[in-house]
Parts: C-alpha cells; structure tokens; sequence
C-alpha cells in the first residue's frame, strides 16, 4: 500500500488560524483527521476561498492526493463522487466512494417513455439497515447517432432530473452538440479513443469536463490514450479497459486488477483514476425473442465481479428488483468499513404500548439482525419488549455457532439491564436460529424460553397466535 | 446599475456557457486576486492562467508495467477422494488449493487448481427454500437418491452428506446409522464424498470419528472439527488418514489456534479451512475479507494459513431477500438462485476453494464463472460492442 501522509506533513499547509470553521478544535485535530481520512479538505473552507492559500492548497492537494485521482461528475446534491480509493484491499483501510451506478437511457426514446425511465431510475430504492439504497445516475446513450436528438434528449434530461449524466457516444460529434446543451451540468464524457482523442479532448478541456478514455483490449493503449489526454490538459479522467462478459470475464477482470494494482502498488501515477466497467454490454448479446431474464442474470454476474474487482462506476441496463438488489447489497457490504464492527448498544429497546403483559422477546447486536428485527416488529404493529444482547456485532447463527451469544450472556443481559422488574411473566421469546441454546438459557436465567419463528419477519403472527403466554 | 458587490457574487453564476468567454482575456495574479472565489471558479482562474499547453500532434505511447507482487510460499494443495488404484473406490479425485499468486490474478499465476462445488446432501428431510426445495422434493427422503441427482443432474464436483439426522434434537439416529447412509452414498455415486456433521457438540466427535473408519481409504473430508470438537476428529482422521475441515467463526486468529491444535495429529496434506461463510446483504463482508487476508497471509509465509479454503455458501439462503414472498421484489425463483451465485461470486474472488452449495442454477452458475475466469483470453479490441448504440428493447 502507497504511503500515506501524516498529520504533520499536512498541518504546515493548513491556514493555522484555528478558525473552527470545519468544525474541528483547531488546524492540528483537523490534520489529524485529514491523516485518518475521517474529513475530506474541501471542511477547510478558507483555503479554497482566500486567495492567500491558493498556494498552500495546491501543495495540500498535492500531498493527499489518493494513489487513485477523486472525479466528480454532475453538480450540487446529488453529484457522484467516483475513485479517490487508497486501498488495494478493504482490510488496509476502508474503500471510499462507493461504486457510483449509472443506468442507461437510449436518447431516441419518445417522451413519456422517456420521462418514465428517468422517474423509475430515481425512484428505484429499498431499504437496507435503516438507509435506502438507491442508484445513482444516468447514462444517456446516443443510439439515434444523431448530434440533435442526442442534445436535445441531453437538454430534456436536465429538465426532469438533478441526477449525474454521463453523456455516451463514441462519435466525438455527437459528444460535442450534447456537451455543448449541458456542459453547466458537469456530465461525465463517454469516451475518447485511440481514434477520437483529439476532438473528444478538445469537448473536455473546453467545458472542463470529466472524460473517459476507452482503449480496450490492451493496457499499453490505455497508457497512452491517458498520457495523450493529460498532454491536452483533459484533469479528470476516468478509464475504461474495456468488458466483456462471459468468456472474457477473466480477460476483464484481470486488467481492472492490473490498473487499481498498478497504481496503488507500484503508484504508477498515470493510470491512478477512476476505473469505469459496463457490464450493460452483456445486452449486444441478447438476440430478438431470447429470455430478457438470461441476460440480465449475465450483466448481475459481471456486475457483481466488477463491484468486487474495483470498479468505480458501472453502466447498467437492468433496473429490476431482482437484478438491482444483490448489486447494491454487494456494493453496500464491501464498503462498509471493515474496522468499525456493524453493531448497535446492547440493551432493552421498546415498542409501541408496553406493560407488564407485553412479551420480552431477544436478539443479537448486529445492526442488520437489530434492524430487521426492529422493522419487522414495527411493521407488525406488535407491542413488546426486545432485548439486545451483546454478540460483538454477529449474527444470531453465527454467534450461536462462535459462542458469541450463549445462555450465560442472554442471563447476564436480563440481569443486567432488569428485565425482570419491568413485567409480571418471566417469559422469554428466543430468536428461532437460537433454537439450540434454549434449554441452557433456562438453567441459567431461571426464565422460560420459548422458541419463536427461525426468522423475524414470522413475529408478528407468532405473537398473534398467542402460544408464547401457554405454559 | 450593480455594485461591485453584485458584480463578484455573481461571477460563478455566469460560469458555464460564459465562464469562458469571461476569462478568456484576462490575467489573473493569484496573490493579489481579493475577491473571495467559489472554488470552480477559481479552478478556471488557475486554468487561465497556466500557460498554454502545446497541443500533441499524435497520440504520445506510453507502456504498462504488469504489476507483479511477489510470495514465498504457496497454497497447499489437497486431494479429496481416492480411486481403486490408491486404495479408495472412487472413479476419480479432485485436487483443491495448490496456488501462488492471489485469487485470480492471472496476470501473476492462474489458478493452480480451479474451484470446485460440493452438492448438499442431507440424512432426513429438511425444510428449505420453495424456489430449492422444488427440485429436491423427490430425494428429500433419500440420500443416496439426492446424491446421484446432484451428481448426474446438476454436475456437482462432489457431494457432501450432512449427517444431521444425528443431532439430538433432530432424531438423534447412532454413529452406526450415520455409517449406514455413508456406505449407501458410496454405492450411488461414483466422485469423492465428503462428510458433514450436524453440529451437536456431543455427537459430532463420535459421529465423525465413525465416518472416519466407515470410510478408510477414501480420503474423505471431515466437516468439521471447531475450536470446541476437535481431538477426537482430528485422531480419526490421524488414524484412517482422512482430511479435516477446520471450522470457525469469522475470526482469524481463532483459525490460527485450531490450526496450530490440529497440527499435533494432522499434516499439512490434511487440513482445509473454513472462516464461516454470512450472506450477501447479511455479513459476507466479513466472510469476504477473512478469506482474502486467509489467502495472502498464506502466500506470503504464515504456516498456519495456507490451506485451501471452504464456503458454506448455501447459507446464502439467510438472506430473506433470497426467498421472501413478494411480488415487489421480483420473481423469487430468479432471486433465489441470483443470490446463492453472487455470494459465491464475490468469495470465489476472495479466494474460496471448495464450495458446498445448492440451487442447480447457482451450481450451474458458479461452474461457468469458474470456466469464464480461469485463464486470459486475448479479446481484440475490436470484440468489444459498442454499447452506447445499440438497441435494448423496451420494457427490459
């Protein structure tokens, strides 16, 4: 792993005025924070806004600089923020900005069609450990190969979303109309080529705008596709080594692993940007009357391999639940931070009208087992009782398998945080994967365990049946 | 009439069509720039004032240095099964492990021995997934039977025979039983068997203990001693030279100390491991990242780490995306199967070896990706579609 720069290296460049404006005690907790890469520069406000700094600044961005170039593509809230990665494996630090997914609209679809998609883009979500998971931006492909529609349907984009566009066309014609109807949008160029590069270069630098420089097949051609665009002065560049599904899976993979390796490794500085796969390819396979859902399985799989091999933006076509869901979960999984255990405080929590009568049921302190619990009580409407053990942020199977979450433990909780004094039973309900552990409970609390359903979503039926209060 | 005032505050706001235009002749000293700059603005100031870059003529070559890592050690390799020729009455026998470079890096080194995918065979009915059980419902009741469908139907590698009718709880059937429905899986299929136990920290010792004798010869894989049980697995398998599962819980260190214990009877010929697989959407970061430091830490010298590693990759099934009823979410009987594969996916990235699953279409999956990945396949550049014009249809 590349070295990182250190809280002292990053403190002579800050203004040192202690201003607070980051919200930070002074310019050295900041610097230190900055080393931990728990706060991004841009808190430091006075250095981009005070000519002074300008200077300092640039050294500072100079300094921190991730292995892989930050690039951020469309403009206010909803921006992308793609790459600044400065791990190899998420066991080093953590992975920031999460892969960025864009999804494809062709720019010769009729206007409530159209409008339609952009609205079943934005509102494609589902909720997942108390957040909503959602997609992230629009990959306008210009299938019509005309300049004008392609504009025009770039112009009619920003009028029904806020949403990041990436512009998709390998004509730098086409790029160039579109580029010029929305260039205030800060849209993502796609592509330049070892043929375009010129023209496509001269669309980037004259809107200063993000650019993806496309050279499949062979990572020497991307060298000196990148190299070339830097000497036009094109700053934010994202690469694309090219993807191929099935039987070039492995080609594919292989060079996403060379590039994101190459550069944090061996920091080999000209190819340290944002990699860009596009598992949507899978769809000039698909043929006239085939099952759609075989394809969308292919562009799930290359997807997913491309999610876990370092790619900072996938273009998709597929905006199923079923095809959408295992890829934001994916995404959501290998970016959480490794070092941080997912768990939740341990203790008694309550729902809805409790008294005395309510049951007392228990789970594990894994956010994701606490969450799902807590939304599936919640959703059956139930009141009761749930005690949170402390299993070290593992799951009710795998602690019971681990001896995270044992009969002792569950007795030490109920005592612990007095369960007891708070209803007129001593009836306990037991997650049903705890099913095992249920008699030692008994022995060791002095309360009676029932078994309830093997997975939480059965709860409110099991308390409705009422068998928990039978002796 | 606008105030300076005015006029500063809003030059951002121009920025776009005429940001341009407006810097276009203008010479910008930074330091004695007073007015107070939005940071795009500024970026174009400085872009300004940079001198101007001469334009290349033609592309400028560059080359890419393949960016090798170097490992002083390999994974082990582990053959499971044995044919009649050694002693066995297998038809053939699988290699696992074997390795040297990080999963899947073909540039350093391809896979010494591609992955392999274990069917679930379990001693008694079990209740399962509708979109699983559904092609189960014939063999639920008979092991040989499954089997044989998991082998001739959906191409498992090998098969392995939970024997979880033994748990006390479940039936609590004898080691003498359990070697009963061994000798019968034996007689059905032809590839190398392994044996699960069911968990029950008094009956497992025994139970596989009892496999270990039942199966002499056949280089079989006892599924699992833990930090727990341990001794008397590790001496039968000492005694019939078998393989053993080392089995934990998400932790690494633990994995080290089971290990380090088995070590005492076992070589290094016969020990598999395995972190404890969580799935997709529910841990299998955890999973993921133990088995991607298991991996590395093996290439680069620890003794304790290099062996093949092993996923439980039907518990996928966990995950009540994969089988919930509703209709919100799709078909389940492509979300089901999508899952398995994509939690095998990412582990197989991670670097798993052996795993033991169950959805013929996850199976089926799993395989091909396997054959997908496995070497570097030289794609002109040419063969790349250009996605950006072609026709999708509509409603997809």
């Amino acid at each position: 792993m590349a070295k990182l720069p250190g809280p002292l290296e990053i403190y002579p460049l800050l203004p040192g005025t202690n201003c607070q404006d980051c919200g930070e005690a002074n310019c050295m907790a900041f610097a230190t924070k900055m080393a931990e890469h728990t706060v991004k520069l841009k808190a430091c406000t006075p250095l981009f806004e005070e000519a002074p700094y300008a200077k300092k600044l640039e050294k500072l961005q100079e300094l921190v600089r991730p292995p892989v170039r930050e690039v951020v593509i469309g403009t206010g809230e909803f921006a992308a923020s793609i790459g600044g990665k400065l791990v190899l494996y998420r066991h080093d630090l953590r992975y920031s900005n999460p892969t960025a997914f864009f999804i494809d609209i062709p720019d010769n679809l009729e206007a409530d069609a159209f409008a339609a998609r952009v609205k079943a883009i934005e509102d494609w979500t589902y909720v997942y450990i108390g957040t909503n998971l959602r997609l992230d931006g629009i990959a306008l492909r210009g299938v019509s190969q005309d300049p004008k529609t392609f504009a025009t349907a770039a112009k009619k984009l920003t009028q029904l979303t806020k949403w990041p566009i990436m512009l998709c066309s390998l004509n730098p014609e086409m790029l160039a109309t579109a580029a010029n109807a929305i260039a205030d949008k800060r849209p993502l160029l796609y592509a330049a080529t070892l043929d375009t590069w010129a023209e496509v270069g001269e669309i980037a630098t004259k809107h200063n705008l993000p650019l993806v420089a496309y050279a499949p097949g062979s990572l020497d051609n991307l060298s000196s596709l990148v190299n070339t665009l830097r000497a036009l002065g094109v700053q934010d560049i994202v690469l694309d080594p090219g993807t191929v599904s099935k039987t070039g899976l492995g080609t594919t993979v292989d060079d996403f692993t060379q590039i994101r390796r190459s550069s944090i490794i061996e920091e080999n500085e000209l190819l340290g940007y944002p990699t860009l796969a596009t598992p949507i390819a899978t769809w000039a396979d698909h043929r006239e009357g085939e099952a759609p859902e075989l394809t969308k399985w292919n562009e799930v799989l290359t997807a997913s391999a491309l999610i876990v091999r370092y790619a900072d933006l996938v273009v998709l076509h597929s905006l199923d639940m079923w095809t959408n869901l295992p890829i934001t979960f994916l995404r959501s999984n290998l970016y959480t931070d490794p070092v941080k255990p997912v768990a939740v405080e341990p203790g008694v929590m309550e729902f809805g009208d409790v008294g005395p009568d309510a049951p007392v049921m228990y789970t594990t302190n894994f956010a994701l087992t606490y969450f799902t619990v807590e939304s599936d009580i919640k959703q059956a409407g139930v009141d009761a009782y749930l005690v949170v053990v402390d299993t070290e942020g593992m799951s009710v199977q795998s602690a019971v398998a681990g001896r995270k979450l044992t009969a002792d433990k569950v007795a030490e909780t109920l005592e612990e945080y007095k369960v007891a004094d708070k209803v007129n039973h001593k009836i306990l309900i037991s997650p049903g994967m705890a099913a095992r552990i249920s008699g030692e409970t008994e022995e060791s609390s002095g309360w009676t365990v029932k078994v309830g359903p093997q997975d939480s979503s059965g709860i409110g039926k099991y308390l409705q049946e009422g068998k928990w209060k039978e002796e | 009439m606008t105030t300076d005032k005015e006029k500063t505050t809003s030059l951002d706001d121009l920025f776009g069509d005429f940001a341009e235009l407006v810097l276009e002749n203008v010479t910008i000293e930074l330091d004695e720039l007073k007015l107070s700059l939005r940071p795009m603005v500024q970026q174009m100031a400085r872009a300004a004032a940079r001198p101007a870059l001469e334009m290349p003529k033609s592309l400028i070559p560059a080359s890419f240095a393949t960016p090798l890592g170097e490992y002083t050690q390999s994974i082990q390799e582990i053959t499971l099964g044995a044919t009649k020729g050694q002693g066995g009455s297998r038809a053939n026998t699988v290699t696992i492990g074997g390795h040297t470079a990080p999963a899947w890096d073909l540039f350093q080194a391809p896979p010494k021995h591609t992955p392999i995918i274990a069917a679930d065979v379990f001693d008694m009915p079990i209740s399962l997934a509708k979109a699983v059980k559904t092609h189960y419902k014939e063999v639920l009741d008979d092991p040989a039977a499954w089997a044989k469908l998991v082998v001739d139907k959906f191409g498992a590698d090998v098969v392995t025979l939970h024997l979880i009718s033994t748990d006390r709880q479940l039936g609590d059937t004898s080691p003498n039983d359990a070697a009963k429905t061994i000798e019968e899986v034996l007689q059905a299929v032809k590839v190398p068997i392994l044996i699960g136990s069911a968990g029950d920290p008094e009956k497992d010792g025994p139970v596989l203990a009892k496999a270990a004798e039942v199966c002499e010869g056949e280089r079989t894989l006892l599924c699992s001693a833990t930090v727990d049980v341990f001794e008397e697995i590790a001496v039968a398998a000492k005694k019939h030279d078998q393989i053993v599962l080392s089995w934990t819980s998400i932790d690494i260190n633990q994995q080290k100390e089971l290990n380090r214990r088995l070590f005492e009877w076992l070589t290094p010929e016969q020990i598999v491991i395995d972190p404890t697989t969580a799935a997709l959407g529910y841990g299998l970061e955890y999973a993921f990242t133990i088995m991607q430091r298991m991996r590395l830490a093996g290439l680069l010298g620890d003794e304790e780490l290099r062996f093949p590693i092993s996923s439980g990759t039907t518990n996928a099934w966990a995950a009540r995306e994969a089988w919930l009823k509703n209709p919100e979410l799709g078909p389940r009987e492509l979300r089901g199967p999508i899952w398995e594969s994509v939690t095998a996916l990412a582990l197989l990235l991670a670097g798993n070896d052996l795993f033991m699953m169950m959805h013929p279409a996850a199976i089926k999956t799993l395989h091909d990706l396997v054959d997908w990945m496995k070497e570097r396949h030289t794609v002109k550049p040419e063969e790349y579609p250009d996605w950006t014009t072609i026709t999708i249809p509509e409603g997809t």
